[in-house]
Parts: structure tokens; sequence; C-alpha cells
């Protein structure tokens, strides 16, 4: 009967979020008065904690019903199975449609109850407006859950064994992609929300935008993580040997991540300078409008791709009128109110905010060349009637170019200060960095041959972000102990208070431009210098990479609790070295699958990974698989492939870092709470009341 | 501020909805098979019984059908969609006698074919044995279960991806019948 309870929990979830939702968003837009909601908001942050944890109870059932293997429960039965290992029956909640979906439903409430957790600063207009938003977020797409992909359905007669978990996301990682990608796509319905409270509200201000920031910081945070998480797990379990493929779902993730990128960066500019406001409420919108579509693209299995697993487009549909609804009513009042916000300062052309502008420009325009590529195909079948593909070379040759000159502005940003700066003392800080990097370019354009225009630059980029950064950093420290010298301030002398008042939103920001110095540099040596090669090879057989020596000693049988295979056997040195590693590249076989499912085994290295992956045994003779049958092998030495991966866990580390910044949560209480202790309640209590029957008499 | 730029976002939001909607009618099961209006590709197959018995050796060809509508659906044993669309081909079976559903037991082991059939009913009026998976590649088959629609010239008309729909009668064979 716990199915039946949990889709009980649901529905009622369903109505609570529904009803105290509206009826919130109703009183505070019948009154003009800004006292009396201390009540009701204190009651909505309680709806707001009560639907979570109802919402919890639901997903922990489902939860369960995987852990004992209910087979009568349909979505178990056709993603589970009983000797799959626990974690993968936990994980297989979230590996379907419905219960990832009831995931992302999950998230939305718990970062409403965050919302509503913290944020004191806020009006309590304002903030009832946001929580009952998001309230009303979460009943839409419960509507959704319910109605079209209930996760507690049942079937009968139960099977008797279950279809097992797509053996592609048998994976430990797999485990934790889904929810962190989640907890960014739903972390932007804050700033959704946030943005559309504002809208209603009719101001937007810097305040606004130093209580958006933490928000938008740790959605894109998280979402960082997700991205960085999928693409490492494509790098070892497809078996092609390569870490981004420009699939239409890793691109569903990538558009909220340009879109979250630029506000992140234009919040800054409203926070600090009070200007470019309308373009941020669009953002705000707009990287939520994405964090949509990459559910949808992933759900509706519009487009073709290796991520399609559930594909119903009754369901695609639903979402589109879902996503269409949300995004259109936002956008329609923010064609409203948006010409009473005011265009805010203006800019000079050499500051801190010009920079942040082209930031801005260069991520729109990213964002607009993804989509693009991303739905061109569907655009084309739907003239045409032809089914094709824009592959990997449109997006190689098109966001490159784009990219690029963004490093060498973010380079040149921390040096730029606010409002009005001078270009060359700017660029003065830049000449020790662009000199060395220039260096060590021109030494790989001598020493290495394949070095191109295009990968030299990306090199010079990296190192000059690289440099530019940590010198910007040391100088920032110098100046204020400067400072504190000339002042004879003996407290910001040492070293951890200087560090402190810069702020961890600083230190972030530092944190993930060195992440994307790194992750540059991984990914310009490994395009340019990957050596890749397929070959076949016999038992004892030795073939050489790069400056490493592979040898094939044989394949043996595997076994594991719900699949079977064999597992090939390398040895690998390198040059002038006596260390021998084994790499140990795996072919399984699960049950529900057919096909077999690569595992790559692969060296990591400081410098560089070096890759195998096992492919078919070439001829199968009469008497089958012998020791002495030769099989296709994928290795490639890919260098500084991990640097990709730490310079992006840099970049969620330093959005993480971000949000723990003072300033955003030392905020001067815009109006003082009144009702202080024991009386408090019965107060409320009275105004609760009085709010009422006021309502009640002007409907 | 200029009513473009302020409702240009709206219109694009539109506009990429309106994409969808088309894009969504088209059914991303359907896949364009180079198949589809081609001759169905020629096999020589055991049935089932053949198979078992290991006693006869004649072979069964598309000719069989020829001047017939008949269907073409992949299925096996191991295959759990197969038990989704199982129901609706038994459906279709019962209703139509007219048309001739050949089923194609595709890399199954035939004492295991038999016992499936036996437990979950036979809608087939023939079931041919595919043992190594030969003619499934001469059809372009993606996975199973897959369904073809071959007419009385034994042209491909349509190809069916995955389990058929409840509706898979009215949608795509009663307007080929009627034509």
């Amino acid at each position: 009967m716990l199915a039946e309870l949990g889709q009980i929990l649901l529905a009622f979830t369903l109505i609570i979020s529904l009803f105290y939702g509206t009826r919130a968003l109703y009183m505070v837009s019948r009154s003009s008065d800004d006292i009396h909601f201390s009540a009701l908001r204190k009651s909505l942050s309680q709806t707001a904690i009560l639907v979570n944890l109802i919402i919890f109870s639901s997903f922990f059932l489902l939860m369960n019903l995987f852990a004992v293997s209910d087979f009568s429960v349909l979505l178990v039965a056709q993603n589970s199975n009983a000797l799959l290992p626990l974690p993968y029956k936990l994980a297989a909640t979230w590996g379907s449609h419905e219960g990832s979906f009831l995931l992302w439903i999950l998230m939305l409430s718990a970062w409403t109850t965050l919302v509503s957790i913290f944020s004191k600063p806020l009006t309590d207009k304002f903030q009832i407006r946001v929580v009952s938003i998001l309230l009303l977020l979460q009943a839409v797409f419960l509507v959704y859950l319910i109605f079209t992909s209930n996760p507690f359905e049942r079937v009968f007669p139960p099977p008797a064994a279950g279809r097992d978990l797509n053996p592609l996301l048998q994976d430990p990682f797999m485990i934790i992609h889904p929810p962190m990608l989640y907890m960014g796509y739903v972390g932007f319905s804050v700033c959704f929300a946030l943005a559309v409270a504002a809208l209603l509200e009719g101001k937007i201000d810097s305040v606004w935008a130093r209580w958006c920031r933490p928000w938008a910081n740790a959605a894109w945070a998280f979402l960082t993580m997700g991205i960085l998480l999928g693409s490492w797990w494509a790098y070892r379990e497809l078996g092609w040997g390569g870490w981004w493929f420009w699939d239409p779902v890793e691109n569903a993730s990538l558009m909220p991540w340009f879109a979250g990128t630029a506000l992140m960066h234009s919040l800054a500019v409203t926070d600090k300078r009070n200007a470019l406001k309308s373009w941020t409420v669009l953002l705000a919108i707009i990287a939520f409008a994405f964090s949509l579509l990459g559910t949808f693209l992933v759900r509706s299995g519009i487009l073709t791709s290796v991520h399609s697993f559930a594909s119903d487009p009754t369901r695609g549909v639903f979402i589109l009128v879902i996503l269409t609804l949300i995004v259109g009513s936002a956008l329609v009042l923010y064609g409203v109110k948006t010409k009473n916000l005011g265009m805010g300062d203006n800019f000079t052309p050499v500051s801190r905010e010009s920079l942040l502008l082209v930031n801005n420009i260069i991520m729109a325009g990213s964002l607009a060349a993804v989509m693009l590529g991303t739905l061109y195909p569907l655009i084309a079948e739907v003239i045409t009637g032809r089914k094709m593909s824009v592959g990997p070379p449109y997006f190689n040759s098109v966001i490159s170019p784009i990219l690029l000159p963004a490093v060498f502005f973010m380079a040149i940003a921390p040096w730029v200060i606010w409002k009005k700066s001078t270009l060359f003392p700017a660029l003065k800080g830049l000449v020790l960095p662009v000199f060395i990097s220039v260096v060590v370019a021109v030494f790989f354009i001598f020493y290495q041959k394949q070095t191109s225009f295009g990968s030299a630059l990306g090199m010079i980029g990296a190192i000059t972000l690289f440099l530019g950064t940590l010198f910007s950093a040391f100088q920032r420290l110098q100046q204020l102990k400067k400072r504190a010298l000339e002042n004879a301030n003996h407290k910001t002398i040492m070293l951890f208070h200087r560090i402190k008042i810069l702020g961890a939103a600083y230190w972030g920001m530092i944190l993930a431009h060195i992440g994307i110095a790194i992750f540059t540099a991984g990914v310009v040596f490994v395009m340019t210098y990957q050596i890749e090669k397929d070959i076949v090879l016999k038992p004892n057989q030795i073939e050489t990479i790069g400056d490493h020596n592979l040898t094939f000693v044989g394949i043996r049988p595997i076994s594991g609790p719900n699949f079977s295979g064999v597992e090939g056997i390398f040895e690998l040195t390198k040059n002038q070295s006596n260390t021998i590693h084994l790499l140990n590249p795996q072919k399984r076989k699960y049950i529900r699958s057919d096909d077999p499912m690569t595992e790559a085994s692969i060296l990591y290295g400081f410098f560089g990974d070096f890759y195998v992956s096992l492919g078919e045994p070439t001829s199968l003779g009469t008497e089958g698989l012998t020791p002495e049958t030769s099989w296709t092998i994928r290795a490639s030495y890919k260098p500084l492939m991990g640097w990709v991966w730490v310079g992006c866990f840099l970049m969620a580390l330093g959005g993480g870092l971000a949000i723990f910044d003072k300033r955003y949560f030392k905020q001067k209480n815009t109006h003082e709470r009144k009702f202080v202790d024991q009386s408090a309640s019965i107060t409320n209590a009275k105004k609760l009341i009085e709010n009422t029957s006021q309502t009640k008499a002007a409907g | 501020m200029s009513l473009i730029r302020v409702w240009l976002p709206l219109v694009i939001l539109l506009s990429i909805a309106v994409i969808f909607v088309f894009g969504l009618k088209n059914d991303p099961s359907y896949i364009p098979s180079v198949r589809i209006d081609k001759k169905a590709p020629s096999f020589s197959l055991q049935t089932l019984e053949q198979a078992i018995n290991k006693s006869d050796d004649s072979k069964i060809s598309p000719k069989n059908w020829e001047g017939k509508i008949w269907i073409l659906n992949v299925f096996a044993s191991w295959c759990v969609a197969c038990n989704i669309e199982h129901p609706i081909l038994m459906k279709l079976a019962n209703e139509n006698s007219n048309i001739k559903i050949i089923g194609l037991a595709y890399k199954d082991n035939p004492d295991k074919t038999k016992e499936w059939l036996r437990k979950n009913g036979n809608p087939y009026d023939m079931v041919l044995v595919d043992l190594n998976g030969n003619v499934g590649i001469d059809y372009g088959v993606y996975g199973v279960p897959e369904t073809f629609i071959i007419d009385s010239v034994g042209m491909i008309r349509y190809k069916n991806v995955g389990p058929i729909q409840p509706t898979f009668y009215e949608d795509h064979l009663l307007p080929f019948i009627n034509n």
C-alpha cells in the first residue's frame, strides 16, 4: 500500500501548494499596505517546509519500493532488478522519467524551503510573493507528474523479475550526476521567482540584485558540477574516448549554463552600479526558461540523442504547454512592467561594468549559437520533412571563436575598476603574463609540429588568464597592506584579515576564473596533441602510442551481480621508465540490454591520461573465442585531460564559495520586526484575521 | 525603451514553441528507413516447428504471402517490451483474420520462443526463426520489437520501432487497407 500512500501524498501537496500559493499571492496583490503580512509570511514559510517534507516522504516511499524490489510497481519493474546492487537500486529511483521528475519537484520544494528560511532581509510582501510563486511552480509540475507520469503506477500481474536499470546508468557517478544537474536547473527557479516578484512589485534595484546573487551562484555551481559529472561519465562509459559530444541533451544543459553565467555577471552590475536592470531580470527568466527547455528536450524525445531514454509525445506536449505558459506569462509581465524600471546609470567604455557587459554579450552569443545548432535539425525537419543532424563540426567551429576572446577579456577584468578606469594601467598588470604565455606558445609552436594558430592563441589565453588573475589578486592584497600601513591599522596588515576583507565573492571569482584558465589549457592540449589509435592487437603484441608502449596480455572472463563479460589485460610502460601500469578495460553484457557496455580503463596522470577501451574480437573462428583471437582496441593518450575536470571543478567551487559572501547576508532589514517573543504569535493571529477580513471586505 | 526590445523575448519564445509543436507531431519512433517503399528483402527461413523438430527442411520465403497484406513482427522471448505489445497483437489477430501476422523470432532459442508463446498466447499465423539475426539485418532492425507492414506487391509500406500502440490498426493499417 506504500505506493498508494505516496500517490495520495503527492495529490495532497498539489492541493496545499496550489491553494496556499494562490491565496497568498492574491492577498498580497489586493493590499497596498506593507506591514500587515508578517503572519502570512510565517505561515507561508511553514507551508513551504511542510510541502517539502511531504514530497520528501513520497520520494522516500518510492526509493523504498526500489530498495525492496516491489515489481508490482510499474516503474520498479521497468527500471530495477533483484540482482541490481543496492546503491544502484536506490539510484534507479531517479533513473527513469517519472522518478527523475519527482526528484525535480523534490528539489524545487527544497529550494523553496531554503528561500523561506534564509530570506530575513526581504520585506514581507516580497518574500510572500517569491515563496508563493515557487509554490505555484510546484503545483504546476505536480499536475504534470500526477497526470502524465505517475511514478507509483501499479502493474498487474506483477512480473517476476524487473527489467533492470539502463546499463548506461549503472555507474557510481551516474548516481550523483542527475541530482547535481537538477539542483542547478531547479535552482534557477529561485532567481526566476525573485525576478517575477520584483516585476510584480515594479521595483528592481541593487538590493534586489544582491538578494538574487547567492541563489544564482548556488544554482550555477550545482549546474557546473552536474555538467562536469555528466561529461566525465561519458568519457569513461561510452567508450568513444571523447568527453563532449555536442549531443542535444548535453547542449540542453549547456544553454542554461551560458544563461546562468551571464546572469551572475549582470547581477554584479545591477548590484554594484544599479544598472542593466531590465536585462538582468530578463536573464533570470531566460536562465530558468532554458532549464525547463533542458528538461523538455530530454523528456519529450523530440531530438534523437543518447539520452532519450523515455520518450512519449503526449508528455512532450504537456511540458511544452507548461514551459510556454510559465515563461510566456513571465515575459508578458516583463513586457508590461519593464518600462517602469528605468535604465539605470550609464557606462564609460573602460570600466568593470563594460567588461561584465562584454561577458554578457559573449555568453548570449554562445547561447544563441548552441541553441541554433541544437534546434536546427528540428527546424529543418519541420520545413523539409527530413531528419538531419548538425554535428560537432558546426559547434567546434562556431563556439571556439566566440569563447576564446572571453578568456582574454576575463584576464583584463580584475584589473579594471568600477565606474571609470583607464585602459593603460589596467593592461600594465598583464604585460608579464602575456609575455610569459607568448614565450610558452612559441616554444610549443617550434617544439610540437601540430600546433595551429588557434591552439597557440588558446594557450596564450589560458596562461595569460591564469597568471593575470593570480597577479591581480596579489596586487589587491598588496594594496590593502599599503593602505593598512598608512593608517597604522595593525589588524588588517595580517594576510588572513586582508583575505577576509576582500570577501568570499571576490575569491570565488578568482577561483572560478583560474578554473577556466586550467580548463582552457586542458581543452587546447587535448584537442591539439591527443594521440588516438584504433588498432587490432593479438595477445602479446606491443603497440607504441606516443612515448608509451602498450602490451596486450590477453582476455579473461568476468562476472558481476547483474552482468557478465570480458576484461582485457594491458600493460603500459612509458619510455625510460620501469614502472608497469595495468589497464583493464571491460566489455559487459547486462541483463537488460543485448548491447555490450564499454568500461574504458584510464590511467590518470597530471600531464595526461592514458585511455584504453576494448572493441570487438575481429574474427571468430569455428571454435569461437580463443586465446589467440585478436581484438580491436581504441587506445589514446590525452595530454592534460585531467585539467578539464579540475578546471570545471574549480569553477563550481568558486561559484559555491561566492555564495557565502557576507555582503549578501548583512542586509539592513528594510522594515524592523515589530512583533517580538511571546506576544508575537497572538498579534500575528490577530493580524491574519484582520488581513482576511480586509481582503473579504475589499472583495 | 523600444517596443521591439521589450517584446522580442516573447516573440522568440512563441516561435520556438510553434517549432516544437510541429516537431512533436513527427513521431520520434518513426525512423525513416531506406527500406520504406522498397521491395521487402527476400529470405528463406524455417518455421518454429521445423526448427524444434529439426525434421523438415522446406524453407519459407515472402513469396508465401504474395497478393496479400501482411505484417512482419520482430519479437523475442528475451525482449521485455514485447510483453507490452503482445496483448495488442493478440487483439489485432483476433479481430482481423484477413491480415497475416508473421512473427520473426529474432536471435532467440526456439524452445524458449515456443514456451513464451505457450504462456502468452500466439497471435501469429506463422513464426519464423531468425537464429543469427541475418534477416533482421536485411530489414534494418534497430531493436526488438519492430513491426513492418508489407503490401500485396511485396513492398514495405510502414515500419514501427518499439512496441506498437493500441491504435496501430486504426492509425497505420486501416488507412492503408482502404487505399
